[in-house]
């Protein structure tokens, strides 16, 4: 990296170029490592407390016991990784300031706003009503127990919206006025909710949620069946998760991922470009790449497999519609990693197409009554539960990735948005810091929701 | 506008020091007064339920700080990088502390995350205290050398410390004498106000050894608050010139003095909910009195180059600030609906609950 830099740098500003470059470097990795471990845990919770409520409901319906004790099951699992989202969720909202100072300074008075809204209206709902869903049962009864997991619920999504909110105006700039000395003022306060890039995105980002919650319910659920243990459970909890994960699946790809690939389109044509790896303009439709290794500095894709005209047809519903590759833009608006982005939306496009096909199979074994008997889906559903986590990273490294070299798309370049006073000594350290911290927080993690699932839905004390 | 939004913040932060500052001062009993596990037992309950929920104070805070004074917050938190992100890692290691404590059953299991929710309820209750000192004191705003600011006039950077630990010095640091102090006061303070939780909140056996707890801290305390009053001095020529102008702010230092007054009486309160009010009363007072001492100054500036931040010039612009009271009223009727909700539910004495068993 340093070799590069010296090429471009003059001489004279050679250290001061390099040290600016190494600061900036830390401060990415630090916010991509702290973001990406952080996320593991809220897209379990939010799609998870849909499903918990859900147990509950058919509860009250059917006055099964079965079901309450699925829902302190999966309660207990909620809380533990509601716990890890709270702990590593502070530190992102920190992070903006202490490590992206100037762009805090710059677009504050924005997000700042989507982002004061997600802790005044979801996090004092879900904290406030966690803590009476997890010990309230007996206070309150079964009616407004399942109520409090309702607002959980409610509260999770909301979280989630506020911040798809923030997330999408940094995509797509929407309301706002730029001062002479650089700083954004908002000028519009519902354009920041009617922006174009959010329900797309909001709706992706939540059936994606979605389809981790139904491969986890299921993965546990089959390796109960696998291992002939809490055998009931384990048929319900595979039943529901296939239903939902179906569902989810199938929202996933169509119509937001769809809808959401198409504003890329229209609004970020050369992260498009990157993402699928269209070196070159195709005059008469673009091929869609199915696999292939990006070879950036000649421009080409090597061991491409590929399928003509596909892309230019799911875009534009058109064969030959003429789809614009990274050679009609200048370089300096180039996503700043190319192949990092085409990988990352491949990732993501390949298991989602993987999950669809699993959870096709399984739901129809289950109404021809043979899932339970079916071993190689029930291996197949333990043995993916890790891939959607690893498909949702892929999704948002897509949507970072594919915003870069901009923190607000065509408007400010992430180099202009660090802390000018942080040293990158400093960042490294508390990058490091961070690694061991969350290296043992995900083996406490592991190890407790081992000791969970080991030790099965059916215990009365909750 | 800007008034209004600086009321909310301080107000929200005043709700997070009574709030998880009984945390801090249950940790701290917890580390150095609970001897066996029913003991042990009676403190996590006591707060178990509501940590949570109380921590959510801080980030709303973060969030209106953010939105409502873009520049203070994108100063104060880059300048205090470091001690911002090991409060971070501290706020960490509290709550996996308590969450994991009653998760296997082993003595040696028990003693590390006892240990961990203790130190870091101590080292947490000691960082606010410092980092309120840092505030009054005032930064190198513009990070000036020989007269030239060396950045632009709203950053800075400050070490953890600097070696000659004082808050007058040409280089600054985190920790100095002054800062150091005021941390320590924290620390008493939030060990008397968790201390009044506790007896609040439990029936421990423990109970009437705190009551004496409080009775020597407040001492301590007071002591403490009259050195305070003389080496404030030292760091601000004028406290008390906003109390001059406008007196009715008066009653801010008169509340800290009620509360400090009425914890003496902890022996013989007829409610065991007294302590924790009086308690309350002096954080709160103190707290709001340092902000008025230095209003309208949120960060004064230790240099003559470059202005203090105040509320005005650290502000988000106008359009924003208003558009957002609409939104913020509902969610403060939210919050309180949610607040009086949880309390209810979990109120009177909190002993039989299991905290940390599910």
């Amino acid at each position: 990296m340093l070799v590069l830099i010296g090429k471009f740098a003059r001489p004279h500003n050679k250290i001061i170029y390099a040290s600016m470059e190494e600061m900036l470097f830390y401060d990415r990795m630090q916010f991509a490592f702290t973001i990406t471990f952080h996320y593991l845990f809220p897209q379990l919770t939010m799609g998870l407390s849909l499903i918990i409520v859900y147990f509950k409901w058919k509860y009250l319906r059917t006055n099964n016991e079965q079901y309450n004790h699925a829902t302190h099951f999966w309660m207990r699992i909620f809380a533990l990784n509601f716990a890890m989202g709270v702990v590593t969720g502070i530190p992102m909202e920190f992070q903006f300031g202490t490590n992206w100072a100037k762009f805090s300074e710059l677009t504050g008075g924005i997000i700042g706003q989507t982002l004061a809204m997600e802790g005044m209206f979801s996090f004092f709902l879900e904290s406030s009503f966690l803590g009476i869903f997890l010990f309230g049962e007996k206070l309150l009864g079964h009616k407004w127990h399942f109520v409090t997991g309702l607002l959980i619920c409610i509260g999770s999504w909301a979280s989630g919206y506020l911040i798809i909110a923030t997330h999408s105006w940094m995509q797509n700039p929407v309301g706002y006025e730029i001062l002479e000395n650089g700083r954004f003022v908002l000028t519009n306060f519902k354009a920041l909710f009617l922006n174009p890039w959010l329900w797309p995105s909001y709706l992706h980002n939540q059936a994606a949620s979605m389809v981790t919650s139904s491969f986890v319910v299921a993965g546990i659920g089959a390796f109960y069946i696998l291992s002939k243990k809490n055998l009931t459970y384990g048929k319900l909890f595979v039943k529901t998760g296939v239903i939902f994960g179906l569902i989810s699946c199938v929202i996933v790809a169509v119509p937001t991922g769809d809808l959401l690939a198409k504003n890329v389109v229209k609004y970020q044509p050369v992260t498009f470009a990157a993402m699928e790896g269209i070196f070159h303009t195709e005059k008469k439709g673009s091929e869609i790449v199915l696999i292939g290794q990006p070879d950036v500095k000649d421009k080409k894709l090597d061991n491409k497999i590929a399928v003509p005209n596909i892309l230019s047809f799911l875009t534009y519903g058109s064969w030959h519609q003429e789809i614009k590759g990274l050679d009609q833009f200048d370089e300096s608006v180039h996503p700043t990693n190319i192949s990092g982005l085409y990988y990352a939306y491949h990732i993501m496009v390949g298991l989602g197409t993987i999950f669809i096909g699993l959870m096709a199979f399984a739901v129809l074994q289950l109404c021809r009554k043979k899932l339970f008997e079916t071993k190689w889906i029930l291996w197949s559903l333990l043995f993916m539960l890790p891939f959607p986590y690893i498909a949702n990273t892929a999704g948002w490294y897509t949507a970072e990735l594919g915003r870069q070299p901009w923190l607000v798309y065509n408007l400010l370049r992430t180099a202009e948005g660090g802390s000018p006073t942080v040293s990158s000594g400093n960042t490294l350290f508390t990058l490091l810091g961070f690694i061991g911290l969350y290296l043992l927080l995900g083996m406490l993690f592991l190890l407790l929701v081992g000791k969970i699932i080991n030790k099965g839905p059916h215990t009365e004390k909750i | 506008m800007e008034f209004f939004w600086y009321v909310v913040l301080m107000g929200i932060l005043a709700v997070y020091i009574v709030l998880d500052g009984y945390d801090f001062g249950a940790g701290i009993i917890h580390l150095f007064f609970a001897k066996t596990e029913k003991d042990k037992k009676a403190i996590t309950n006591a707060i178990g339920p509501f940590w949570d929920a109380n921590e959510v104070w801080i980030i709303a805070a973060g969030g209106v700080l953010f939105f409502a004074f873009p520049i203070l917050y994108a100063s104060s938190f880059s300048g205090f990088y470091l001690p911002l992100i090991m409060i971070l890692w501290l706020l960490i290691f509290r709550a996996i502390g308590l969450e994991m404590r009653g998760q296997i059953h082993h003595p040696m299991w028990e003693v590390v995350w006892d240990k961990a929710f203790g130190i870091a309820s101590l080292l947490l209750a000691l960082f606010f205290g410092i980092a309120l000192g840092n505030i009054v004191r005032g930064v190198n705003l513009g990070m000036v050398v020989n007269g030239v600011s060396t950045q632009e006039a709203h950053f800075f950077f400050l070490p953890l410390w600097n070696p000659t630990f004082s808050p007058q010095a040409n280089e600054l640091g985190i920790i100095d004498w002054f800062t150091l102090f005021l941390g320590i006061v924290s620390v008493v303070a939030l060990t008397i106000h968790g201390a009044n939780w506790i007896i609040f909140k439990t029936n421990s056996s423990l109970n009437e050894k705190l009551k004496n707890v409080v009775f020597k801290l407040n001492i301590v305390l007071l002591i403490l608050v009259f050195i305070s009053l003389q080496i404030w001095h030292f760091i601000e020529p004028k406290p008390f010139h906003n109390f001059i102008e406008t007196p009715i702010l008066w009653i801010f230092p008169l509340i800290t003095f009620i509360g400090i007054v009425g914890l003496f009486k902890v022996r013989t309160y007829k409610k065991d909910g007294s302590g924790f009010v009086f308690s309350t009363l002096f954080l709160v007072g103190g707290f709001a009195s340092t902000a008025v001492s230095i209003f309208p100054n949120v960060l004064p500036s230790t240099n003559s180059v470059n202005p203090s931040l105040t509320i005005y010039n650290a502000a988000a612009h106008e359009y924003g600030l208003s558009v957002g009271m609409s939104w913020f009223f509902i969610a403060l009727a939210l919050v309180i609906v949610y607040f009086v909700i949880q309390y209810k539910v979990f109120s009177g004495k909190m002993d039989d609950i299991g905290y940390g068993e599910h």
